[in-house]
């Protein structure tokens, strides 16, 4: 492993988001208008169960939102460098291909665990209270996810050529992976097929994981589907296929 | 031993034949040509030696190192400048060239100083903070070469590398090329389909439906031609025409009006002619083959003409502008 070449890849995402505050600002406006639009008014049908509120109760999921827009769009940003040709200087150099996905997964996982904490920072505003421990928790969880759903998105971003294919990855992959993640309803209240779909998607166990920590105590429909540590499990197990499946993509693609 | 070192290299796609049985050596220190019109094989064969691709059958070594096998090494060895640019618009040259340093594993304290000496090099230095979208298409290419040569490779690759820049930062960045030989101590191996631009190679080969059809030096091409015409206009054509057959013992004849005279070294016998004939020359004019002429003579076309299509709209305005510049 090139640790130069890693770190390299890192900062050169890291110095462009920091440049690009049009992107940081919506990266924050998506999950407030989630959260305290549809979410504001979503609590005017549904009741509180167990002490918890529908919008404590989509908080996680939010949360898992803003990790899967950013990591997702972090790792697109590969269909633009193919695009653009900056890609062939990373390809030509004398760096692994493994090297490269771990430096672009990094990326989205930096990227998106900061936008995540930004949000986290809300919990007050919604009622919860979280101690230290349960925030810690909550950024080491954001982190996992994040690699996990940016190396899924460098898999992806292996097998499209040009940002055309953008939509069509927004639409039939990112909408569906949020909606069937338990986000905005419990997967165990889903019907049988799409309870199976939801159980294949990575970040249904990270915002499982997250329900554990930011509402240990809800009861019913609101509690979290999964045992916790089948969803670290999942999510680990995920990020190490997706890595392995990425460099071969690159490997072979190259 | 050759730099560069190709043994019958065969690469398909599908059914198609890139490249046919390519065999060529290039020596160090030199710059080598790789002609051809698009779509001849030229950027197959260089990605095959940028081990980016390996070949169908047959092998290639760069300084020793086997492209298909020892790609790591091979990398290492190399710098390449791509026909579309690969610099990112969004990051300072600065920061393009500190990424491409780290990306090599420049030493440490190495790094600032290499890329200092690239920027000053290419005389971009007072621009180093400026993001490369603002920098026009020349400064680019130009960024880009200072880029290749920062981890020292021994062969820079330059593909097409004047494609789509006006004439005048043409000539420049074709001054600045010949240079890279001895100021870098590196090979140059570039491709293009400007014929003129090739004549300042050490050697050349030609390259045509995926074959090499000529290799040489541009002099020892331009032979196969049969080397400069001179046209002379006298008083007397007729009985000049006699004179010089006599005198200079070469081939002459009157056409048009002018005396057209074939021979090898033209420049040399021009004082011989106006010695020779004295007074009643009114007019000389000399006329060199061009490695275009090679071409046709070898090919019968053109080598701009175009073949193929491309949906890439990068490449639909280097058409564009190849078809308004031919």
């Amino acid at each position: 492993m090139e640790f130069n070449a890693i770190y390299v890849i890192v900062a050169r995402e890291f110095k462009k988001f920091v440049r690009e505050k049009s992107r940081l600002i919506s990266a924050i406006a998506r999950p407030l208008v989630w959260l305290f639009l549809v979410g504001a008014g979503m609590s005017r049908l549904v009741a509180p169960v167990g002490g918890v509120s529908y919008m404590q109760f989509i908080f996680p999921g939010i949360l898992g939102m803003t990790i899967l827009f950013s990591s997702m769009f972090s790792s697109i940003s590969i269909i633009w460098d193919k695009e653009f040709g900056f890609m062939k200087e990373i390809l030509v150099a004398p760096v692994s291909r493994f090297s490269i996905v771990i430096g672009k997964a990094l990326s989205g996982t930096i990227i998106s665990t900061i936008q995540a904490v930004i949000v986290l920072a809300l919990f007050p505003f919604l009622g919860l209270k979280l101690g230290i421990l349960n925030i810690i928790g909550v950024i080491l969880i954001c982190t996992t996810v994040s690699f996990s759903i940016s190396a899924f998105g460098i898999v992806l971003a292996t097998f499209y050529e040009s940002y055309e294919s953008f939509s069509v990855i927004m639409n039939f992959i990112i909408m569906p992976m949020f909606f069937l993640s338990g986000a905005m309803y419990p997967v165990k209240l889903l019907p049988e097929i799409l309870k199976f779909v939801a159980k294949l998607n990575p970040l249904t166990y990270g915002v499982d994981a997250l329900k554990h920590v930011i509402s240990p105590l809800a009861t019913g429909p609101m509690s979290p589907d999964f045992n916790v540590f089948v969803d670290i499990g999942v999510i680990i197990a995920m990020s190490v296929v997706f890595v392995l499946i990425g460099g071969k993509a690159f490997e072979r693609k190259g | 031993m050759p730099i560069i070192k190709v043994e019958n290299l065969i690469k398909k796609f599908g059914n198609v034949t890139a490249v046919n049985d390519v065999s060529f050596n290039v020596e160090e220190g030199t710059i080598f040509g790789f002609l051809g019109p698009n779509g001849a094989g030229k950027t197959t064969t260089i990605n095959i030696l940028c081990a980016l691709l390996s070949p169908t059958s047959g092998r290639a070594f760069i300084d020793g190192h086997d492209c298909a096998k020892e790609s790591a090494l091979v990398r290492k060895s190399i710098g390449i400048v791509f026909q579309d640019t690969t610099l990112d618009k969004d990051l300072t040259a600065e920061e393009n060239l500190i990424f491409h340093a780290y990306l090599y594993n420049v030493e440490k304290s190495e790094r600032q100083k290499r890329v200092d000496d690239a920027l000053k090099f290419v005389d971009l230095f007072s621009r180093k903070d400026d993001l490369v979208k603002k920098f026009s298409g020349g400064m680019k290419r130009k960024l880009e070469v200072a880029r290749g040569l920062i981890h020292r490779p021994k062969v820079l690759f330059l593909d097409e590398p004047t494609l789509g820049l006006d004439p005048q930062s043409r000539t420049n960045l074709w001054e600045f090329i010949i240079e890279l030989p001895k100021k870098h101590n590196v090979t140059i191996f570039m491709t293009t389909h400007y014929m003129e631009e090739a004549e300042v190679c050490n050697d050349i080969a030609i390259i045509d439906n995926g074959k090499i059809i000529a290799s040489g030096s541009p002099a020892e091409l331009k032979k196969i031609v049969g080397g400069d015409v001179i046209y002379l206009k006298t008083k007397d054509n007729l009985k000049a025409v006699d004179e010089v057959k006599k005198v200079l013992n070469v081939d002459a004849s009157v056409k048009d009006g002018e005396i057209f005279i074939s021979t090898i070294k033209g420049d040399a016998c021009i004082p011989e002619l106006i010695r020779t004939l004295g007074d009643s020359v009114l007019s000389v004019r000399l006329q060199r083959p061009t490695l275009n002429d090679v071409f046709l003579k070898l090919t019968g076309k053109e080598i701009r003409e175009e073949g193929g299509s491309g949906s890439d709209t990068i490449k639909e305005d280097v058409r564009a502008y190849r078809r308004r510049h031919s």
